[in-house]
């Protein structure tokens, strides 16, 4: 579903990402840890062409996103992102934000925009809330109508970048309880996480990042459990 | 002063006042040209094309960095007249337009440069093309940062406008000085015009006020 190849980042001097290879087989859930700046955040982006990589190859379904070539846009259309701060769109209701993307790239009606919208808003708990704009949410409750805007456009796979890191510790469990349906569901996802709980639950594989590379690809009991790399255990006995 | 001044003024106000009109509808004009011309020029400044870019650059550094007054008498007695026949009226509104919009083009790349960049990340990742996103997300948001200084430049181009007089535009300034120069009356005359401009650009800047107060409640 997702093949990376030797793919290498710098930005300036600075190399981000040194050479990484991973492959990530449909309804897999992928949770990415590792210390700060390891480069973690860079990946994601550069799986859905946010960023371009330097070298290497990066394939979703086939198709070469990293190719000059290729339809960013029909590519990004697949793959749904939510970020670490949100970025709702502040001067549209929830609906809008939700409906904004199917109505414009997708061309779908208004009135069937919302309906799915008005669902995917039942689905991560927030049926109320449709004509609400963002300032008057909670944290929680905007990364939950980010998930439902990225759901919106019935993505084949879903990247999260630290999705609760900026939320108050009450909130986490609740976002986390819409990502954990999402991978019951099936949904392939790429999670950059702190949450070990969450990356030990859901995950069906854990990479640990550091300093560029993957230093470690395991499933999670392993992983956690019996991490084989002197720098994971370092990394673990740090955050555990 | 004299009860003569003040019978000048009172005599002629209505030529005041279709001088006033006309210096309003040349900034008008030149504004709403400013605004769509900047637009453009500031989205050519902000591309990726290095190309268009050093066009925009250029056209912002040409206008900005040279007198009105120069740029009005270069485009009414030299360039415009090579494509068509102008009238000072004309010829006035397309040079304030012109140079309006290398003003505007800055301040639209600025309102621009202050939405948050996650918003067009977060747009494209949905699959928006940049054109769509900067139409859908990021403009929308721009232009309440861009009004209040968008109003600042309005009123710095109404009272620029009175270099138009210099290419024979009848307008407030104008009027001013062949009432002046029949009259004789310095303080009268003048008098009444500044009080003239004030008023209008006094008008404009509390309309934008207003305006900042609904956006800001919206
Ligand atoms: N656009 C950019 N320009 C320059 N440097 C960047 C840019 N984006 C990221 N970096 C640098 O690349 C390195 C890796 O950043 P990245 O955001 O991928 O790390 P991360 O693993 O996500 O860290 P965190 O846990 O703090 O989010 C950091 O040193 C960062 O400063
Ligand atoms: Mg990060």
């Amino acid at each position: 579903m997702i093949e990376v190849r030797g793919v290498h980042k710098s930005f300036g001097k600075l190399e981000v990402l040194k050479g990484i290879d991973c492959h990530i087989a449909p309804r897999e859930v992928v949770c990415v840890i590792g210390p700060s700046g390891s480069g973690k955040s860079t990946l994601l982006r550069c799986i859905n062409g946010l960023e371009q990589v330097n070298k290497g190859q990066i394939f979703i379904e086939g198709v070469e996103v990293t190719s000059s070539k290729v339809d960013i846009n029909a590519v990004r259309q697949k793959v749904g992102m939510v970020f670490q701060l949100f970025n709702l769109f502040p001067h549209k209701t929830t609906l809008e934000n939700i409906t904004l993307a199917p109505i414009k790239i997708k061309g779908i009606p208004r009135e069937e925009a919302e309906t799915i919208a008005i669902e995917l808003l039942r689905k991560v708990g927030l049926p109320d809330k449709d004509h609400v704009y963002p300032a008057q949410l909670s944290g929680g409750q905007k990364q939950r109508v980010a998930i439902a805007r990225a759901l919106a456009m019935q993505p084949r796979i879903m990247l999260f970048d630290e999705p609760t890191s900026s939320l108050d510790p009450e909130m986490v469990g609740e976002v986390l309880a819409v990502m954990k349906d999402l991978a019951h569901e099936g949904m392939t996802m790429v999670v950059v996480t702190h949450e070990m709980g969450f990356a030990r639950e859901v995950g069906h594989r854990v990479l640990f990042m550091d300093e560029g590379i993957i230093e470690e690809d395991a499933p999670p009991a392993q992983l956690f459990d019996h991490p084989q790399q002197a720098r994971t255990r370092q990394f673990l006995s740090k955050v555990l | 002063m004299s009860i003569h001044g003040l019978a000048v003024v009172a005599n002629n106000f209505h030529l005041f006042l279709i001088g006033t009109l006309i210096t309003l509808e040349i900034t008008a004009l030149s504004v709403g040209m400013g605004m769509i011309l900047g637009l453009l020029i500031a989205l050519m400044k902000m591309s990726r094309v290095k190309f268009i870019s050093i066009i925009g650059v250029a056209y912002i550094d040409f206008f900005r960095g040279t007198p009105l007054l120069v740029q009005l008498m270069l485009f009414h007695f030299g360039i415009l007249p090579l494509f068509f026949d102008t009238g000072p009226f004309v010829s006035a509104v397309i040079t304030c337009g012109l140079n309006s919009a290398g003003y505007i083009a800055e301040i639209v790349r600025a309102g621009i440069q202050a939405v948050d960049k996650g918003q067009m990340e977060a747009a494209r990742s949905l699959g928006m093309t940049h054109t769509q996103a900067m139409k859908f997300v990021v403009l929308p948001q721009a232009y309440k940062i861009v009004i209040p200084p968008l109003i600042n430049e309005f009123i710095m181009l109404l009272k620029d406008t009175s270099l138009v007089s210099v290419i024979s535009v009848a307008e407030l300034t104008f009027r001013g000085k062949l009432l002046y120069s029949t009259t004789y009356e310095p303080v009268w005359v003048w008098g009444t015009v500044c009080l003239l401009y004030y008023v209008v650009t006094k008008s404009i800047s509390m309309l934008g006020d207003w305006a900042e107060r609904r956006l800001a409640t919206e």
